[in-house]
């Protein structure tokens, strides 16, 4: 499997991850030969087969909806790159006169 | 016992003793440690962030608490604890620059329990950047140095764990182990490192990797001491849903020097090309020890193995993908600001990550992306439950399975850096215990060209306590734990 520098873009921006030219071209490169590693798993048939996503025997785990301790709003903050009135703040995602900005 | 000059020669369990004897305090221990932190971290550079006065308050405390009569195992106990496990007292950073400063409002379960019973932490330890990788060399803070031989790595990614007991700076130390990474540094660094079967221990506050296949466990100089440390962690927590409701043993009930009626299988798959003649010679000695002590050797078949290491590096890094979106300069961590809210995202991940941790991004949002999910990750999920069916076959013979830990001895730094590929092989016998959910244990085996080989003991879900009996058969008679790396 070999991918392109379209898909390695794509990728990126899917995963929302800034990178340089070069970073990208090293990317496509790596990433195109581990995918040729993994492409050994082509040859089982798994066709009759189950997929596992978790390996433990329980199924749902339930428990009573009650409030517990939370954090304080200053807890919750304290790690915050940008904070305002209480809030994450974050830059405005909407345009003009709607815009949610402080 | 006489006591040695150097109380960091001392086991947990022997410090234990001495401690409850008042043949030594706590802060004479602690400050043994921090002395020898001083001399030798300069060279291994095992942690990221010391805990000095933290330590010498809490072995105040302990010494307080051990005149008093109310003991646990580990009051009083100096142990180091990986980066990547939360802490409000000191930085929790997983190694990476996006979480430089960053100091948690909460303890991990692992963290609180320690604390509640009195352990002394001196410090938080290296790792590849959250723990992605297999030689330490991905932390962003720089490499560990394997206490057997400069310009060696300690393995990975728990490095700086490993690294930390192997060269004294501390008494046991706990690390994370998603494909390998406490017994691939163990058997590195020529010490125990255990991983306990999924869900023994709570993950809560163990920044996630693949959440699937993350578990915390101990690494120590004894069998005994990693067995101390993970009755004081193990059980079932309410803040980690798939922390198992299973009761915990003691894990030191089945130690003895007998193996007669165990049956040890082995596997012709865990056997690879490029395998170092030195590491093989040690297994099949290790193998004769076992017999020599009683145990029936039985050829198993694991005929998915070759496939685990693929399956892997799809499962993974499709759950890293995930798990890492958290960091996007909003909540916590670092932010770069960009011209808006997604050029600050792109812009923050794309200079806080490293550049391992973006492969496996990439390479897991690529597997999970439109198009190419049925063909890689469902396909790997399904692959994964073969390996799973090949290690319950095997058990229906055999108590434990008997394989090498990696296939080489501790490689140079900056040899593998280069190849990620390449790198990814170190962990091909460590992984397929993660598929399967099993515990896994890794013991020194003995040498290969001065470095030394981990033998690894893989058991039957929730029995730990006959893996670790077997471990502690086989340590005592072979007696390598008591060779001690010369920093």
């Amino acid at each position: 499997m070999s991918l392109s520098r379209e898909d390695v873009l794509h990728v990126a921006s899917l995963a929302r991850l800034g990178m340089d030219d070069a970073e990208i071209a090293s990317m496509q490169e790596q990433l195109s030969s581990i995918l040729g590693h993994i492409d050994v798993l082509n040859e089982l048939d798994t066709a009759a087969i189950s997929p596992t996503a978790q390996v433990i025997a329980l199924s749902n785990v339930f428990r009573a909806d009650e409030a517990g301790e939370s954090f304080t709003q200053e807890q919750a903050l304290m790690n915050a790159p940008a904070s305002y009135g209480g809030f994450f703040a974050v830059a405005a995602v909407l345009g003009g006169d709607e815009g949610g900005s402080a | 016992m006489s006591l040695p000059d150097d109380l960091t020669l001392l086991t947990a369990a022997e410090s234990r003793h001495a401690l409850d004897n008042r043949e030594i305090s706590s802060v004479e221990l602690t400050n043994a440690y921090l002395s020898r932190i001083d001399v030798v971290e300069p060279k291994v550079h095992s942690y990221l962030h010391l805990m000095t006065d933290v330590a010498l308050s809490q072995a105040n405390a302990a010494d307080k608490r051990i005149e008093s009569g109310d003991v646990s195992d580990l009051t009083g106990i100096p142990i180091a604890l990986k980066d990547i496990l939360c802490t409000t007292d000191a930085p929790t950073t997983a190694a990476s620059k996006i979480l430089e400063g960053y100091v948690s409002p909460y303890d991990a379960t692992v963290v609180a329990r320690l604390r509640e019973q009195g352990a002394v932490f001196l410090g938080k330890t290296n790792t590849d950047e959250f723990a992605m990788g297999s030689s330490t060399e991905n932390s962003a803070f720089g490499p560990t140095m394997n206490p057997w031989g400069e310009n060696r790595v300690p393995g990975g990614s728990s490095g700086g764990s490993a690294a930390s007991v192997a060269a004294r700076e501390a008494t046991i130390s706990l690390g994370s182990d998603t494909g390998g990474s406490i017994r691939q540094p163990a058997g590195f660094c020529g010490i125990v490192g255990l991983k306990p079967t999924y869900g023994r221990v709570s993950r809560f506050g163990l920044l996630p990797f693949a959440s699937s296949l993350d578990q915390i466990g101990p690494f120590a100089r004894t069998v005994e001491d990693a067995a101390i440390m993970l009755r004081a962690i193990s059980g079932q927590d309410k803040m980690d849903s798939t922390s198992a409701p299973i009761e915990v043993p003691s894990f030191t009930e089945k130690f003895g020097t007998d193996l007669t009626g165990v049956k040890i299988g082995v596997a012709e798959e865990y056997s690879v090309d490029g395998m170092e003649p030195g590491v093989e010679a040690a297994v099949k000695a290790a193998l004769k020890q076992l017999e020599d002590l009683g145990a029936e050797l039985i050829r198993v078949s694991l005929p998915h193995t070759q496939y685990a290491l693929a399956t892997y590096y799809i499962t993974a890094p499709a759950e890293a993908s995930a798990n890492l979106a958290r960091y996007d300069g909003v909540r916590f961590g670092n932010r770069i600001e960009g011209d808006d809210l997604i050029d600050t995202y792109m812009r923050t991940r794309g200079q806080g990550f490293g550049p391992e941790v973006k492969r496996r991004i990439m390479l897991g949002t690529y597997a999970l992306s439109s198009g190419y999910y049925d063909a890689y990750y469902v396909k790997a999920q399904k692959v994964r439950t073969l390996i799973k069916q090949d290690f319950d076959a095997a058990f229906e013979q055999v108590d434990a399975i008997v394989a090498p830990t990696s296939p080489t001895v501790a490689f140079e730094i900056g040899s593998r850096t280069d190849d990620p590929y390449a790198m990814y092989l170190a962990d091909v016998f460590t992984i397929p215990a993660n598929m399967a959910g099993i515990p896994g244990v890794s013991i020194p085996a003995g040498f290969s060209d001065g470095m030394p080989v981990g033998l690894q003991l893989l058991g039957k879900a929730f029995d730990e306590s006959s893996l670790l009996g077997i471990a502690h058969a086989y340590e005592q008679a072979a007696g390598f734990y008591k060779d001690l790396a010369e920093v």
